[in-house]
């Protein structure tokens, strides 16, 4: 962030000071803009209001793009107090263009950190009020029809069984699956972690753009797995849809944000909010069967349901990689177009050439010939080989062309930097096509 | 013979009605209506659009971004393939409504009415649930591959790739054919038919030569609008996943968090410009002949009743077509029935629990969806008359570019311009400081100027219709303008307007783009904003498909309602005289 935000920020809070300092007692509307369905706030709604009799909540329900959207075009006359989401990269950008402000909850017993990730903004712009973590969900009608195996890991979806069964949705467009990319990434190293990617990448059906997408398909089965976030598949299964969930080892635990929005009309009624969904009373209606989040407060869960996971106990979700938020932020922009450009955009060419390699693999397997599997091993490379190295990556002239500072950058545009990508990617893709091919002859 | 006259003859009569010099109120007409596109038109989406003419960072004027565009291969092949998709579609929705049209207009026959009604319903599929339904029927595990899996052993890929792209569009969009060719047949002079036929031509031939180039104008508008509607679609797409075509290319980049990348409104005005030369090439086609006939009233083609077994082969197409067509409202209210409805070709097991649940909440939702669909309806009728009229009518200058600009909010996608409103009229404040873009009249304009379109082509269609020797008449025998225009040229024109007020209508109750950035509050929402809210969880399916029926019956409704008025106002009419 640049001085001069910080300092306008300084000055918008202070200006904004006396006047809060008059509204004691909160009342009036609060005006809420969420990403949440009804299933999540109109339970918190309803015992809010109960709670607070004097506070009327209008929950606003818009997409997070559009939300951030949203907030960014009205904010010379803003009229909302409250932005509520999962993505911890929308509130980044809102913070970044100054449409949040400053809050010290006064809740206790919230930790600073859930595994690795900082449960709280170190900035103070927005708070985690609940936790959720990503992993595989399948349907179960679909995988017994299919005979499929059930996976642990995200290395398993990389087999041949899975090809053409698997959903994601793009990193760019849900920032909760950025965060799962960045995780595969940091955990296996840039080139190791794109080869794991890209393999598993070939086995997808689609890449959707829109998170609930995943889960949508498959429960109603029209693909057979999703790399989905918990509570998806987790409301799902209360909804009674015949899915499964397993959280692989290298998994990562990101808090779901609330934060207050610059200017808010009803700064008291905010805060109220915002400390009634962060004290156990509205901890604990996470845990309704249509919500299904994990809470922040590790001693609620005395509470919990049985068979609740428990991110603070559970040993599974606690050997995390060490997250890095800091390299994630500063490539973000980088590494979602690199996925659209060389998985999202190219993925009947990254699937053909998956599937050869995959036929040639099993091939080899049945009757071994050291000349293609040379091949293989060379067309595996091939599929894994990136256009950029992660020093470039995180370069400024690579990072400038998809922010546009208001600097002159002197590197290559962004659309010039994603068609050599993308031509990267299609070319590297057919030559692996090619070989597996070559291979598969050898091997009959 | 040929129906037709070749306009080069005809110019002195065509040019003598107004076309001397613009009437003061013709101008002043033209300036209101020019007022209110830029207004809430073009100024808006200028807004948004211009980032497409600058450079990113610096916000210098630029071109650079269009040479980008044409060196990026996956711009170019999108391109390609949303053409594609187009023309493939406008094929086969003319196969879904050309039968339907011919055989209801054509004939006595029992249902006609019905089937006219069934065959605008594809066009009110509300958004999300409509995608879920429709995949839960044809998608690769829905119900239909399931049983053809299970019994033969194979599947059909009626979604997958551009062709599935080219089949789910022309099942959703094919009633804007239907819709303006049955218009335009109905308004047919029967004389010409029975000249025809005294001249000894009949049946095929019949239609071909005489029928079907004096209906044209009502093909032509809507084959072009099912053309332009598929180029700038982009939730069809989204659904089947297909992502290397212009529109969602386009929706992908604008929306995206934090980047400021010119290349989707870049696209965006490739958009527009493709749409608008659609437009003018359809325009094009039907310019130089003249398809007006003088004779009204009681009009129509002659009515032939059916030999038995040509009543069998006309209801099994029809039937074989309404089947395909509204499968998705099928599996729609399957699914608002459904408890758990997943990898399997009917539901588990039924519950009317769903629609108790929207019950409390949906009457707002639809009074507020038709307060908004039915004003942007009339909005639509109103320009899209006057614009017609100053097009087809008057020879002001530059009268086409008003045809132009208002086809071209055909091609604005509805977050541009939900996006632009805000940006324009949000920090408009009114007396007691509220911000002009959140009271809920926005919502109704911007349902307005995205449907604009429609009744634009209907109403332009309908006015090309009636020869212009009736308002000679009428201003010979003393009428002013206006008198003319009241009591001659609307009245004729009714059957076209109510085509242009369904389309609109409907169309505009099921819309969500554009809202989805300006519902300020759920007392102002719609029903396509609730429905968006219920379709967010899973177990939000089910109420999100009971209110989707909802919204399809209400809508259906509300049509057949406004086409019942039509036609009794029609037949007093057809009495009187």
């Amino acid at each position: 962030m640049s001085r001069r935000p910080i300092w306008l920020l300084a000055a918008l809070v202070g200006f904004a000071l006396p006047f809060a300092a008059q509204a004691q007692t909160p009342g009036g509307k609060v005006s809420i803009v969420t990403s949440y369905s009804k299933d999540l706030t109109d339970p918190i709604k309803k015992a809010f209001q109960a709670a607070m009799p004097g506070i009327t909540l209008d929950v606003q329900n818009r997409n997070t793009n559009a939300g951030v959207k949203y907030l960014e075009e009205t904010k010379a006359n803003n009229q909302v107090d409250i932005f509520w989401a999962s993505a911890p990269d929308a509130f980044e950008a809102l913070k970044g263009k100054t449409l949040l402000q400053k809050y010290t909850p006064k809740a206790t017993g919230i930790p600073a950190k859930i595994g690795q990730f900082p449960i709280n903004d170190p900035d103070g712009f927005y708070f985690g009020f609940a936790a959720s973590g990503y992993g595989i969900m399948w349907n179960e009608r679909y995988v017994k029809a299919k005979k499929l195996p059930e996976p642990k890991e995200w290395q398993d979806l990389a087999a041949p069984a899975y090809f053409d069964h698997v959903s994601m949705a793009a990193p760019s467009r849900s920032g909760t699956t950025h965060l799962t990319i960045e995780t595969v990434l940091q955990g296996e190293g840039w080139d190791k972690g794109w080869a794991t990617l890209k393999a598993v990448s070939g086995n997808f059906r689609e890449v959707t753009e829109r998170s609930f997408g995943v889960p949508e398909a498959v429960n109603s089965g029209q693909v057979g797995y999703g790399i989905v976030i918990d509570f998806f598949a987790f409301s799902s299964q209360a909804t009674g849809f015949p899915v499964k969930f397993v959280y692989p080892s290298v998994t990562t635990i990101v808090p779901a944000n609330i934060g207050i929005v610059a200017n808010a009309p009803n700064k008291a009624g905010a805060e109220a909010f915002i400390e009634f969904l962060l004290s156990p009373k509205g901890q604990e209606i996470l845990f309704d069967p249509g919500i299904r989040r994990l809470p922040v407060n590790p001693s609620v869960y005395a509470k919990a349901p049985a068979g609740y996971p428990n991110p603070f106990t559970d040993p599974r979700l606690n050997s995390m990689v060490k997250f890095d938020v800091k390299t994630s932020e500063h490539r973000n922009n980088v590494v979602d177009a690199l996925f659209d450009q060389i998985v999202t955009f190219q993925l009947a060419d990254l699937k053909g050439a998956t599937r050869a390699i995959e036929d040639a693999e099993t091939a080899l397997a049945k009757k071994d010939n050291p000349q293609a599997r040379a091949l293989v091993t060379e067309a595996r490379a091939l599929v894994a080989a990136m256009p950029v190295t992660e020093a470039e990556a995180s370069a400024g002239e690579t990072t400038g062309a998809f922010t546009g500072g208001k600097k002159k950058e002197k590197g290559a545009r962004q659309a010039e930097l994603e068609q050599t990508w993308a031509a990267f990617a299609k070319e590297h893709y057919a030559q692996a096509k090619t070989k597996a091919e070559e291979a598969l002859k050898l091997a009959k | 013979m040929n129906a037709m006259t070749r306009r080069s003859g005809a110019i002195p009569l065509l040019g003598s009605v107004g076309a001397g010099r613009a009437t003061a109120g013709q101008v002043v007409l033209a300036l209101g209506i020019l007022v209110f596109l830029v207004l809430f038109l073009v100024w808006p989406v200028a807004t948004v659009i211009w980032v497409a003419f600058t450079e990113k960072g610096t916000g210098a004027f630029t071109l650079v971004n269009f040479y980008d565009f044409a060196r990026t291969d996956l711009f170019v092949r999108a391109f390609w393939n949303s053409f594609y998709v187009s023309a493939m579609a406008v094929v086969f929705a003319s196969a879904f409504a050309l039968p339907l049209a011919y055989i209801t207009s054509r004939f006595a026959f029992r249902g006609a009415a019905v089937i006219q009604i069934l065959g605008f319903l594809p066009l009110i599929m509300p958004p999300f649930v409509g995608a879920v339904a429709l995949q839960l029927f044809f998608g690769r595990n829905g119900s239909i591959n399931l049983l053809l899996d299970d019994w033969f052993g194979f599947k059909v890929p009626f979604m997958e790739g551009l062709n599935g792209v080219v089949f789910v569009q022309s099942i959703h969009y094919f009633p804007f054919i239907l819709i303006n060719l049955s218009a335009a047949l109905r308004n047919i002079d029967r004389a010409m038919e029975e000249a025809a036929q005294n001249l000894g031509s009949s049946g095929f031939r019949l239609f071909r030569r005489i029928v079907f180039p004096l209906a044209l104008p009502g093909y032509v508008a809507g084959a072009s609008l099912v053309f332009v509607k598929v180029f700038d679609d982009l939730a069809t797409p989204l659904l089947l996943n297909v992502k290397d075509m212009l529109a969602p290319q386009a929706y992908l980049r604008v929306t995206s968090i934090g980047i400021t990348d010119p290349m989707g409104y870049v696209i965006s005005v490739v958009l527009i410009v493709t749409s608008v030369a659609a437009m003018w090439a359809a325009s094009l086609a039907t310019r130089n002949i003249d398809y007006a006939t003088v004779q009204r009233g009681g009009g129509g083609l002659v009515r032939r009743s059916l030999k038995p077994w040509e009543t069998v082969a006309a209801y099994a197409v029809i039937a074989v077509i309404l089947l395909l067509v509204l499968a998705p409202h099928f599996g729609l209210l399957l699914l608002s029935f459904a408890t758990i409805w997943s990898f399997s070709p009917l539901p588990d097991a039924y519950t009317v629990a769903h629609y108790a649940r929207v019950f409390g909440e949906s009457s707002l939702y639809i009074k507020n969806t038709l307060i908004y669909a039915s004003l942007a309806g009339l909005i639509d009728i109103a320009v899209g008359t006057a614009i017609a009229y100053l097009v087809l009518r008057t020879k002001l200058p530059g009268r086409a570019s008003l045809d132009t600009i208002a086809t071209a909010a055909l091609a604005i996608p509805g977050i541009v311009l939900g996006i632009g409103y805000l940006r324009s009229y949000y920090g408009v404040e009114l007396w007691d400081g509220t911000p002009l873009a959140s009271l809920w009249i926005v919502i109704v304009l911007a349902l307005a100027i995205r449907r604009l379109p429609y009744a634009l082509r209907a109403c332009h269609a309908a006015l090309q219709q009636i020869s212009v020797s009736l308002e000679e008449a009428a201003e010979n025998l003393g009428a002013t303008k206006m008198r003319t225009v009241r009591r001659v040229v609307i009245p004729l024109m009714t059957g076209g307007l109510a085509a242009g007020f369904v389309t609109s209508f409907a169309t505009a109750a099921v819309e969500l783009s554009a809202t989805l950035m300006l519902v300020q509050s759920n007392a102002d929402a719609p029903l396509a904003y609730g429905l968006y809210v219920f379709m967010q969880s899973p177990a939000g399916r089910g109420a999100g498909a009971a209110l989707g029926v909802i919204a399809v019956v209400i809508v259906a409704a509300s049509t057949v309602l406004s086409q019942l008025l039509v036609e009794r106002d029609r037949r007093s009419k057809a009495g009187h005289s």
